[in-house]
């Protein structure tokens, strides 16, 4: 990390800064005396979770807010120059040029109907800041630059035809395409796998210390933060909580919010084991492995008449009472195994023997009925509850498909277990977008306990929620986990919360079993160089290291 | 690819036989028909004698599966018979009526598409917040102006009031402006409504963001990222609005005395002339059907998503 001699000016101070959102009655204040700079070839982490005002913040300074949006007080200075208050006209010739932005979502930052030459040439163009003729040699020399293969191929090819780690690559490019002063970098990684979270800061990194170019990191996760940052500014609820060198502020942290948050991130939670006593205590012999998946493979009709095998001899046993984890990034056949599981899906081969009942055996109303055996809880609490039913219409839906339940027992039941995760009475009756994430996904949890599972599949259940939220929904799995002798499939790419609530671990790659067993094992001594690099690309390595 | 296209050709097929078949038991079913309305007539004084003549030249009493399999089967070797009323084959009738129609069907989809395009643009473009919601609401007004009175009032203001455009002997295009417009104003509502939804849905994506990040200014991203990624889906509309744009032109023939297939239409529906509507039954199904298959065809040249994928990727 590059040490800079104070006399250098800033490349931006942000002062005293207020934004204020306008929702028809009076203005409604997101961002509250917000200060800080930013020095040549510096990285600042803008750190804080959803409502924290980060976004609002990074928006205002490339002077993108919403439309609805504005600064009320304070002062964006960019080289001493105040640009708050530009015109749009005004600020269309620093963007791009002198700040520039990586975006959040880079599977729908691209423009699908334009190949990527056409997009990264644009921003030449744009400015005036090439002849025509030399765009398309400085177009593959950044494609080159950002670490694309065959440059002459990917400026033809369309945005759907990459990952999105590429198409992440291609933003960068458009992002340092004009050598800006300052570019900030709203959510870089969050939609990527880990590995290609990794690879994607590192090139952030290079290019920074190539062309000195400051950056702003705004991220909800510390453990980027940490490895990435030289200095970290924490914002709650708008206003800013505390400021510093980031390892000061990992290290010794002052404000109360930020010890929260850093107790909250499971990135820097210490590997506990877990209590595991009543778990492997059944004696041997005794057939306790509740779920049992046996050369399970599951194939897709490719193009022409090939096949793809989107699952590949797949084994793996679950304990009564334990958590099993499927670890994987996109495409490793996570979903189409849980969706085997639960019986969504028939699979090409293989067994898979629930609790003593055969999947492939069953068929029709006899698979219904096994439905309520195993429960299924999605990633996005957004999109999962019907946002015309009430909370408690909800969770009694299930009752109403199963069994004939008076209406009263229904409703008593489903209260009872909407009090049991955690739901203050008074949400009951309101409908889904009237509760934040957490409690939208305590909902989900309900809904999937309300008729008596055994097995509780958590498909990637916590990866959309803020790491403070996501701390006290693994406490209430737990916790319902040991009262309910309930077992967990739990499905997720972050590897930091597997090492903290699971017992056991399949990780995935490609549709293979790669690795499996304890968390300890497969954590501390992993067999595979997949695994291993995996587990280097938690972030949060270098606190972990200096802890 | 091909696997693709016959299936589409498979499709289009089957509509025009279904067309063919609904339209002829349609015809079948309707009380009279156009020989007993020409020859029965009191004025011609023909016999019950030479009428059955007539009929039985005409083979119009043999039965019903036997005149269909006849029918189809010289549809297909692109004989569509005789028209009863007018004495000539159908086939000149339609090549007479059939230019104007297309020119003003052409001519008045195009003005359609621009009026839809104008109102759009310039919505999503203006500063001005009043303007914008003014510009919105002037495909309701459009969609809600019956075309007959709409022709009429045209006539009324631009020709009778301004003598702007001349009604008796207009030239070969100065008869086709009123008319044009009359036509284009109903369609022009859907198309434009349709696209104004769909530019305000693109600009809202993460996409539009980046190039502002970019620098590009409003008409910038507005030409070169949004109008084609919001034209897409509009084309699907643009599509089956033809069959708006038929209906339309048969009023509008009749409203402006216009010779083409609309007048054609009316005259033939007066007199009950079953091979004629026939023949423009199928003839309407088929300019359909090709319309529609354009714009599947066209979709992967313009949406390279949907094209097949070529080289490596994922």
């Amino acid at each position: 990390m590059t040490v800079i001699p104070k006399q250098v000016p800033p490349v931006l101070e942000v002062e005293g800064l207020c934004l204020a959102y306008d929702d028809g009655t009076a203005p409604r204040r997101v961002v509250q005396d917000v200060s800080f700079r930013i020095n040549p070839g510096e990285v600042v982490a803008l750190v804080g979770e959803s409502g924290s005002g980060k976004t609002t913040t990074a928006q205002s300074i490339i002077g993108l807010l919403a439309a609805n949006g504005r600064v009320e007080r304070g002062s964006i200075k960019l080289n001493g120059t105040d640009i708050a208050r530009w015109t749009d006209r005004q600020l269309q010739t620093v963007r791009g040029a002198r700040i520039s932005l990586v975006p959040q979502d880079p599977g729908n930052s691209l423009n699908p109907v334009k190949n990527i030459g056409a997009q990264i040439g644009e921003i030449f163009r744009i400015h005036g800041a090439l002849r025509p003729d030399e765009i398309d040699r400085r177009v593959i020399s950044l494609l080159e630059r950002v670490g694309l293969s065959e440059p002459e191929l990917r400026a033809r090819q369309y945005p759907h035809e990459l990952s999105g780690g590429m198409r992440q690559r291609v933003l960068i490019a458009i992002a340092i395409a004009l050598k800006p002063q300052l570019i900030i970098a709203d959510e870089p990684t969050s939609a990527l796998d880990v590995t290609v979270q990794k690879r994607i800061l590192d090139l952030i990194d290079e290019l920074r210390a190539e062309y000195g170019t400051a950056v702003l990191l705004v991220t909800h996760d510390l453990g980027v933060a940490a490895d990435r940052a030289d200095r970290i500014v924490v914002l709650q609820n708008g206003r800013i909580q505390e400021q510093g060198a980031a390892s000061a502020v990992l290290a010794a942290p002052r404000s109360p919010y930020t010890r929260e948050l850093l107790a909250a991130a499971p990135s820097f939670a210490r590997p506990v084991s877990r209590p595991q006593s009543e778990v492997r205590s059944s004696p041997p012999g005794v057939e306790d492995d509740i779920v049992v998946v046996d050369g399970l493979v599951r194939e897709f009709a490719g193009a022409g008449s090939s096949r793809f095998r989107a699952v590949d001899e797949l084994s793996f046993r679950v304990r009564r009472g334990s958590t099993h984890a499927i670890v994987g990034e996109s495409g490793s056949g996570k979903t189409t195994t849980i969706r085997s599981i639960v019986g969504f899906d028939k699979p090409t081969a293989g067994r898979i023997v629930i609790d003593g009942t055969d999947l492939s055996c069953l068929a029709g109303e006899d698979l219904r009925q096994f439905r309520r055996r195993i429960q299924l809880v999605y990633q996005n609490p957004y999109g999962s509850l019907d946002p015309r039913q009430s909370i408690l219409q909800i969770v009694t839906e299930p009752l109403l498909n199963f069994g004939r339940l008076k209406r009263v027992d229904r409703e008593a039941k489903a209260w009872a277990i909407l009090t049991r995760v955690g739901l203050p009475e008074d949400v009951f009756a309101r409908r889904p977008h009237a509760l934040s994430g957490g409690q939208r996904q305590r909902v989900a949890i309900a809904r999937a306990l309300v008729l008596d599972p055994q097995v509780l599949v958590l498909d990637e259940a916590v990866s959309a929620l803020d790491v403070s939220v996501q701390a006290r929904i693994l406490a209430l799995l737990q916790e319902l986990q040991s009262d309910l002798g309930l077992t967990y499939v739990f499905v997720s790419h972050d590897l930091a919360v597997v090492r903290q609530i699971s017992d056991t671990v399949s990780v995935l790659r490609d549709g293979r079993l790669v690795d499996g067993g304890t968390v300890s094992e497969v954590f501390e001594h992993p067999r595979s160089a997949y695994t291993r690099e995996l587990i280097n690309a938690i972030p949060g390595q270098s606190r972990r290291a200096a802890a | 690819m091909s696997a693709y296209l016959l299936n589409r050709v498979g499709q289009a097929l089957f509509v025009l036989w279904a067309a063919f078949t609904i339209s002829f038991v349609l015809l079948q079913a309707m009380p009279g028909d156009a020989i007993l309305i020409k020859f029965q007539n009191p004025d011609l004084g023909l016999t019950a004698q030479q009428v059955a003549e007539i009929r039985a030249s005409y083979a119009a009493d043999s039965p019903v599966f036997v005149q269909y399999a006849h029918t189809i089967g010289k549809f297909l070797t692109g004989n569509f018979g005789y028209s009863v009323q007018a004495g000539v084959p159908v086939s000149s009738l339609l090549a007479a009526h059939l230019p104007a129609t297309l020119k003003l069907a052409t001519l008045g989809f195009l003005l359609a598409s621009v009026l839809a395009i104008l109102i759009a643009f310039l919505s999503s473009l203006t500063p001005f917040a009043s303007l914008r919601g003014a510009l919105q609401s002037v495909p309701s007004l459009f969609i809600s102006i019956p075309t007959f009175w709409l022709g009429i009032m045209l006539i009324q203001i631009f020709s009778f009031r301004l003598k702007l455009v001349p009604v008796i002997n207009p030239g070969p295009w100065q008869e086709l402006i009123l008319p044009v417009i009359t036509l284009a104003v109903p369609i022009s509502a859907p198309l434009a409504q349709v696209l104004v939804r769909h530019i305000d849905d693109v600009m809202t994506r993460p996409f539009v963001g980046v190039a502002r990040a970019k620098g590009a200014n409003r008409q910038w991203i507005l030409w070169r990222h949004v109008a084609k990624n919001a034209l897409l889906p509009t084309l699907t509309i643009a599509g089956v609005l033809f069959g708006e744009l038929i209906a339309g032109a048969v009023v509008t023939e009749t409203v402006f005395g216009l010779n083409g297939i609309g007048g054609l239409t009316e005259r033939a529906v007066g007199s009950q002339d079953a091979a004629v509507l026939q023949a423009i039954v199928v003839l309407s199904a088929l300019a359909f059907v090709i319309i529609n298959l354009i714009v599947d065809l066209l979709f992967p040249v313009l949406d390279p998503r949907l094209r097949t994928k070529i080289g490596a990727a994922a």
